[in-house]
């Protein structure tokens, strides 16, 4: 009857035809303010990481045995009526007392900073070296500790930008080693279904039952100490994901066993695709956006793990530089009521995980608007 | 007449008045829809207004804000919604009420009541059906927790529910679709409201349950003296309830009138238009279904098919025995034919289309399979390779056009997939293919490079059936196609298959719980029941000859689309008028 109509009742769409799902996804995405702030935060911290040799102000490893523990000193932004950042220096004396040695400020000697000042020597990514770091004190010679120092004299804002290297590649790295296993044993699981279901499922549901922490520890102690850092390194991220896999197994079988029963797969069987194009074709797509969300906040998972294990000395070893290995300076009772700041290397690890939990959060909303 | 409202002592009692009402959403960019706009209605004691429209016209909109329940970013913008508990009383504006303040939550549930489609998800599954039927009178405290229970009882047994006071203790899932809904206009009852607000309440049940359910609204109309506000989208409903109909489109009134006039004098072009489509698929209206040659050979012949789910016993539990969800199921389908399954929801007939196409293996019974080279296979037994090259010529159609396209593909590689797969063609030549299909179906070529989201639900379908025709197959397997589609659609998409059926010399098995649908498009109707066929013959013997009591039962309870002919609301009679 009507052929006036291409399609009756239906209005006219928006001209947002042509727009991919991909496109659409970054479309939801962005709407979430909280996620991305944790996105740009995200990509400023591995930024940080990447960079350390020229973003940190001195050598990590360069410590001074004259000034053991000194306190954090502030920035001040203007002098003579001029933009001339500075701090105060520090002079060492004496408690008249107690005869303990105190730092005191020195209102005379101020230390001027600058940017991309030529300070400690350094070789980036084993590739290129140089002299010149993004801000320091203008004059060499002069220490300045932002963050203060530790119980050599290092300064604590160098190693903590140097510890979000390996911090944060052991999530990288980490989640990369559990997405493999969590995609092919939550991808079998879930498209296969039945019996192969179930025997996975109760793997995974064994090591889940599995306490952590001890096996954790167990595994880590039975790394030889003779081992280099590197090899130390991949062993613990190694450990980490063991455990971390199941949960991606779970999401990765969840999302198949959702889409296996959708009416465009059972379609694409009836199209004659093979099993394979089903899977990479038509399945694993739909499933990519939520993958990444997973990953995205498994890997502070991995952060907080890595931690825990340093802190507790297991970990990586000095004089590799983690954040977990930083705190572990701050186990000591009578240091940290000397230097509170040797804890501010946890003030790094929560706005790391923090942030990766918005960015993660903003994924996984925009990936399935109508889900959980 | 049936539908002459009881006497009243005032002359006019309007308990609710809605004035200019207008309700927006803002979209994204300081765009702002109106989802409602403009629309004014009276509602009268003892009297139904119904409010028609296809999906998106804010019927239902208009609902939600009466009870004041749209969320954001949903909004009134404008106009006057005014409620009067009695004639003499001073109205009070509900549009001007806080959603969640007090006043409005005293009017909320207590003097208007509202009744939703969906009964498997409008009742709370981890409460009794007692209490939650209980919960209105106790939350206006109009009730303790003891005579709540008895008024529970007692309104269960008004809607007539089988032994109320077993009934009272049972949880949501003991119920059926049709008892659940029950319950839900007993707990919207259980104030005695002066208004009730029907939102689709029978679109989700079966159509002898529809039946039913219509039949209970009106009669508690009766008792009750409710003015009832009732939105639906199908006419055959509007002309067995209503008193007086307003038709909506796209956020507007465009026509409005006593049910009388709507049917029988309507003057907008829309309001035509959507009688016409349902008329069309009326059982009086001429078929539109193919001639099928005496000498046509079988194309399909299935014998004693059934489909058994194996019992599985748990730790803690033996094995049940086995139930069927097909069984005994035998038919001959011949070229040019097509032939329709219909049944009610939990028939067996979506499992025994998946059955015939091999998505589901049947585990009993021979698919015979006459090949175009004239050999014989059985569907049952086949394997991959040789299912594969009959999967060419046999295609499905989908119900739902939304979860049969792959959002993440463009249409044009989801109609090309078949054709890729099968390595029949690629490249330019493909997208040539394409084009031609997208024409075939009614759209416009370059429609290929957008994605399915991008189309609307009668696009989508069309989308479908062009990758179902990619193959030039022989037999299209549809299950219920039409029925996520709005009426002016359906017509529409059944005349296309039609017409390639004409051009294709195509076959189809035509799935549908909807009679008029099927008696449009089929040469032939399987009636089935219980997973079996119970009544199997030519369309018009099975429409108006039925020999077996359930397809009488069935054609009885589908709604006739005239006014004048109300054959829904008195009860049965065994006896029967002429």
């Amino acid at each position: 009857m009507s052929s006036t109509v291409a399609d009756g009742a239906a209005p006219q769409r928006a001209p947002a035809a042509i727009i991919s799902e991909r496109a659409l996804f970054w479309r939801r995405f962005r709407r979430h303010k909280l996620a991305m702030a944790g996105l740009v935060v995200t990509l400023l911290l591995y930024l940080i990481a990447l960079l350390a040799e020229p973003i940190a102000p001195f050598d990590p490893d360069h410590g001074n045995a004259r000034l053991v523990y000194h306190p954090p000193q502030a920035i001040h932004w203007f002098d003579d009526g001029g933009f001339h950042p500075y701090v105060v220096a520090y002079r060492l004396a004496r408690d008249p007392a107690t005869l303990a040695a105190t730092y005191v400020p020195d209102p005379h000697r101020e230390v001027y900073l600058g940017v991309w000042v030529k300070g400690d020597p350094y070789t980036m990514w084993g590739l290129f070296s140089g002299t010149h770091h993004l801000f320091g004190p203008v004059d060499t010679r002069q220490p300045v500790f932002l963050l203060g120092a530790d119980r050599l004299g290092r300064d604590m804002l160098s190693r903590i930008v140097f510890g979000a290297r390996a911090s944060l590649s052991i999530g990288l790295v980490g989640v990369t080693f559990s997405l493999l296993l969590g995609i092919i044993f939550g991808g079998i699981s879930g498209y296969f279904g039945g019996r192969i279901d179930w025997a996975v499922q109760r793997v995974i549901e064994f090591i889940i039952s599995l306490p952590t922490i001890p096996i954790w520890l167990a595994l880590a102690a039975a790394l030889p100490k003779s081992w280099s850092p590197l090899t130390t390194y991949f062993c613990i991220t190694l450990i980490i994901s063991l455990i971390a896999w199941t949960e991606l197994a779970r999401v990765v079988r969840g999302r198949f066993l959702a889409i296996r029963s959708e009416a465009y797969v059972t379609a694409a069987w009836l199209d004659g695709c093979s099993q394979a194009r089903i899977i990479f074709r038509h399945m694993l797509p739909s499933l990519t956006s939520h993958i990444i969300a997973s990953v995205t906040l498994a890997i502070p998972m991995m952060i907080l793990a890595e931690t825990a294990l340093s802190f507790l000395g297991l970990g990586l070893q000095p004089p590799a530089i983690s954040w977990g290995a930083l705190l572990k300076e701050a186990q000591d009772v009578n240091s940290l009521a000397e230097a509170p700041w040797l804890l501010v290397p946890g003030a790094a690890v929560a706005i790391t995980v923090l942030a990766l939990n918005f960015f993660g959060d903003g994924l996984r909303d925009a990936a399935d608007p109508h889900g959980l | 007449m049936a539908s002459s409202p009881p006497q009243i002592d005032t002359p006019i009692d309007t308990p609710l008045e809605v004035r200019n009402l207008r309700t927006v959403f803002r979209l994204g960019g300081g765009d702002v829809l109106a989802a409602v706009d403009d629309v004014s209605f009276t509602l009268q004691r003892g009297r139904t207004l119904c409010i028609v429209g296809e999906s998106g016209s804010g019927k239902s909109m208009t609902a939600r804000s009466i009870m004041r329940i749209v969320g954001p970013p949903g909004r009134i913008a404008d106009g006057q919604i005014l409620y009067r508990a009695q004639p003499d009383r001073p109205a009070i504006d509900i549009a001007k009420l806080h959603p969640r303040g007090s006043a409005m939550r005293a009017i909320r549930g207590r003097d208007i009541a509202m009744i939703f489609q969906e009964p498997m998800t409008s009742l709370s599954p981890i409460h009794r059906i007692g209490w939650q039927i209980g919960e209105p009178l106790l939350a206006h405290g109009l009730a303790n927790r003891k005579a709540a229970h008895r008024r529970a009882i007692e309104l269960l047994r008004q809607v007539d529910i089988p032994d109320p006071e077993a009934a009272v203790d049972r949880y949501p899932f003991e119920f059926s679709g049709g008892m659940r809904q029950r319950a839900m206009i007993a707990m919207a009852l259980a104030c005695g409201p002066k208004v009730l607000i029907a939102d689709e309440p029978t679109t989700a049940l079966d159509v002898t349950t529809q039946a039913e359910v219509l039949r209970l609204i009106k009669r508690l109309q009766t008792e009750n003296g409710l003015a009832v506000l009732f939105i639906t989208h199908d006419m055959g409903v509007v002309a067995q309830i209503a008193d007086d109909v307003l038709v909506m489109y796209q956020g507007q009134v465009v026509e409005r009138g006593s049910v009388e006039t709507i049917f029988h004098a309507p003057e907008h072009p829309y309001t035509k238009r959507l009688l016409d489509s349902s008329k069309k698929l009326g059982m009086a209206a001429p078929p539109a279904r193919p001639t099928v040659a005496a000498t046509a050979r079988t194309l399909l012949q299935v014998r004693d098919v059934a489909l058994t789910y194996p019992a599985q016993a748990t730790l803690f539990r033996k094995a049940r025995p086995p139930t069927p969800a097909v069984r005994d199921v035998g038919f001959d389908l011949y070229e040019g034919e097509n032939l329709g399954i219909v049944g009610e929801s939990g028939s067996g007939k979506t499992t025994l289309g998946n059955c015939l196409i091999r998505v589901l293996t049947a585990t009993a019974g021979q698919i015979n399979y006459r090949r175009r080279d004239g050999a014989e296979v059985d569907l049952v037994t086949l394997d991959r390779p040789a299912l594969r090259l009959v999967h060419r010529d046999i295609r499905m159609v989908f119900q739902d056009p939304f979860a049969s396209l792959n959002p993440r593909m463009t249409v044009e590689q989801v109609i090309g997939e078949p054709l890729l797969v099968n390595g029949i063609m690629s490249g330019t030549a493909l997208s040539r293919r394409v084009g031609e299909l997208l024409a075939q179906v009614g759209l416009p070529r370059d429609a290929g490079q957008r994605y399915p989201h991008a189309f609307s639900g009668g696009q989508r379908q069309r989308i479908v059936i062009a990758r179902a025709l990619a193959l030039n197959p022989r037999l299209i397997i549809a299950d219920e196609p039409t029925s996520a589609l709005d009426v002016t659609l359906r017509g529409q998409i059944l005349d296309l298959l039609l017409e390639l059926q004409r051009s294709l010399g195509l076959s189809f098995v035509l799935i549908s719980h909807d009679l008029g649908v099927i008696r449009y498009f089929c040469n032939r109707i399987a009636v089935m029941y219980r997973g079996q066929i119970v009544e199997i013959g030519p369309a018009d013997d099975i429409c108006f000859r039925p020999r077996e009591a359930y397809t009488q039962a069935l054609l009885a309870a589908v709604p006739e689309a005239d006014p004048r002919r109300r054959n829904l609301l008195h009860e049965p009679q065994p006896e029967g008028p002429p």
